[in-house]
């Protein structure tokens, strides 16, 4: 099986905290792999490096084959590796239509002064994106007017304009209301099924873990402690010590509305 | 994201303007020069949309008009001085946008201003070519290749920057909907989602910067035209902070904001010099403040909630 993406030796320390302290780690092509750990672990920080955003201090990143270790965050989103966000980036000037459109024209072309941005192409394959995840009936609307789970499937949509190989999210369900979380995970699930993208999440609610995820990695302390299928790594006791027993996170626990609960 | 129909409201302003123009001969020249600062705001307006304000956009109006100095003993017609004074200032726009572009917010703004300032002192020192504080006469152009006596010289100047108004203006509303104008407001909110798409925000903002600069020297280029003496004065940063002045009076709410605020300020600074000389420029700051606290969308938002309001009620 070869690797999509593949992390060897990583190694990433923030005045003495060790975020990645060799981290090897392997995503198969179509493969749905859910990234566990307590705060402060260094799972956003893996996501930081895989899109550019923070430069690893030792280790490579190889995406298909080509080292994309260190490149800047434009040149590995042209490779095919888009993000979303635990707090929702949306573009807060522009209605829902206009957010997702923006990505779609990044995607086909965006260099053009007199050809308006809303054109009959780029409006078609926008509303193909937002049927997808059920956000037409808010296409309209202002990215500031959304509550928080559809500022999320609108973050998602955002990153799934670009058309990736590869979507990195930051924790998909936090912060919205735990009775919407399982439909929003249908939604996003099934998009990204429908497209063939591979996925890596990052995420602290076990249910949605065991319900979405074909494998598991649980990152404590900058090491992956476990890999495996979430029934297996999920009843193992050394990571119910480390990552459940450390934090005990119900789906009660999630208040809605609070998407910056923590970093 | 186009808004709302705007051929009525530019119609109107237009039959005014002439009509005002006809009936009042020494308003040609006001109205001119508010066209050519109109069209200056109007670049003004598309930094603004990213969020950033330029202190420093006088440097482009000057570059205009000192481009028309400068050529006008060897081009004689104003069809060609025009796109030259274009033309200068949008290479220098190029050259500081490349510098400028990436900085945001207060660093913008006061790096504008140090470039505008710069060019201000070598206008003011390099005497042997600038005539310093005296500056440069200009002898009036002929116009696509007729000589006009006074009158017809600044009825034509009038009409010429009407139509350029109305036709930039045009071009930019197409512009503020396209990919790249739309990225603007993108800018202002979320930089970084941006890059995470792809697309450099620098490259996004030098676009519109050197439009900006483009735009700025045509105005100064008309301005030139028409008061036939250029200062460096043009140059100075009083002369940044009016164009700024300008775009907050008019609202950035539509493209036709500029030119209405533009004509508002031109028309206030000649009353109210008139009529209180030494307070004309208190009155000028009582409007800005009233605008400020009371209309943040400027003149243009309050014709927009006038107008509104009105087709609303059923």
């Amino acid at each position: 099986m070869s690797a999509l993406l593949s992390a060897k030796g990583l190694k990433i320390a923030f005045g003495g905290v060790k975020a990645a302290d060799g981290i090897d780690l392997d995503i198969a092509e179509r493969e749905f792999v859910a990234i566990i750990g307590p705060n402060g672990a260094g799972k956003t920080t893996f996501i930081n490096m895989t899109t550019g955003y923070l430069r690893p201090q030792a280790g490579s990143i190889t995406f298909d084959g080509t080292d994309i270790t260190g490149l800047p965050p434009r040149q590995i989103v042209r490779r095919g590796i888009a993000r979303s966000f635990q707090i929702p980036q949306l573009f807060t000037e522009h209605t829902v239509i206009e957010n997702v459109a923006l990505k779609v024209a990044a995607h086909r072309g965006f260099w053009h002064a007199f050809r308006p941005l809303l054109d009959r192409e780029t409006t078609a394959a926008t509303m193909a994106i937002l049927d997808q995840f059920g956000l037409r009936s808010v296409a309209e609307a202002r990215a500031t007017e959304l509550n928080e789970g559809t500022r999320k499937l609108t973050d998602i949509a955002m990153a799934m304009a670009l058309e990736p190989r590869l979507l990195l999210m930051d924790e998909p369900t936090s912060g919205v209301a735990s009775a919407e979380k399982f439909g929003i995970m249908d939604t996003l699930v099934a998009a990204l099924r429908a497209r063939g993208v591979t996925a890596v999440f990052v995420e602290h609610d076990m249910e949605v873990v065991e319900r979405y995820a074909d494998r598991v990695a649980v990152w404590s302390q900058g090491k992956i402690l476990a890999s495996g299928p979430p029934a297996v790594v999920l009843n193992d006791p050394a990571v119910l010590r480390e990552v459940i027993g450390v934090e005990v996170k119900h789906a009660a626990g999630a208040t809605p509305g609070s998407g910056d609960a923590h970093a | 994201m186009m808004g709302r129909s705007l051929t009525l409201p530019t119609l109107l302003g237009v039959a005014l303007l002439i009509g005002l123009a006809a009936s009042a001969p020494w308003l040609k020249f006001v109205f001119t020069i508010a066209l050519a600062k109109g069209l200056a705001v109007l670049g003004i307006l598309l930094l603004l949309r990213a969020g950033q304000v330029s202190f420093g956009h006088a440097l482009y109006v000057a570059v205009g008009a000192y481009t028309v100095a400068f050529a006008r003993p060897t081009v004689g017609d104003v069809l060609l001085l025009l796109p030259l004074a274009v033309g200068a200032a949008t290479i220098v726009g190029l050259l500081v946008g490349l510098f400028v572009a990436r900085y945001r917010d207060i660093f913008f703004g006061m790096l504008n201003l140090a470039f505008s300032m710069v060019f201000y002192s070598l206008l003011e020192k390099l005497y042997a070519y600038t005539r310093g504080t005296d500056g440069i006469r200009v002898i009036p152009p002929t116009i696509a290749g007729l000589a006009f006596e006074r009158v017809s010289y600044e009825w034509v100047m009038l009409g010429l920057s009407l139509a350029l108004a109305v036709g930039l203006g045009f071009l930019a509303r197409i512009f503020l909907a396209s990919p790249l104008g739309q990225a603007l407001p993108a800018i202002k909110a979320r930089e970084t989602r941006l890059e995470f798409a792809g697309i450099s925000a620098k490259r996004v903002l030098l676009v519109s910067y050197v439009a900006s600069a483009a735009l700025a020297g045509l105005g100064g280029g008309i301005i030139a035209m028409t008061t036939l003496h250029v200062t460096p004065l043009l140059a100075y940063w009083t002369h940044s902070g009016e164009l700024v002045f300008i775009a907050i009076l008019g609202g950035g709410g539509a493209v036709l904001g500029p030119f209405l605020g533009a004509a508002v300020f031109e028309l206030v600074r000649v009353y109210a010099a008139a009529a209180f000389p030494d307070a004309w420029q208190m009155i000028l700051g009582a409007v800005l403040l009233g605008i400020i606290l009371f209309a943040s969308r400027g003149l243009w938002g309050i014709y927009e909630d006038l107008t509104t309001r009105r087709a609303a009620r059923p």
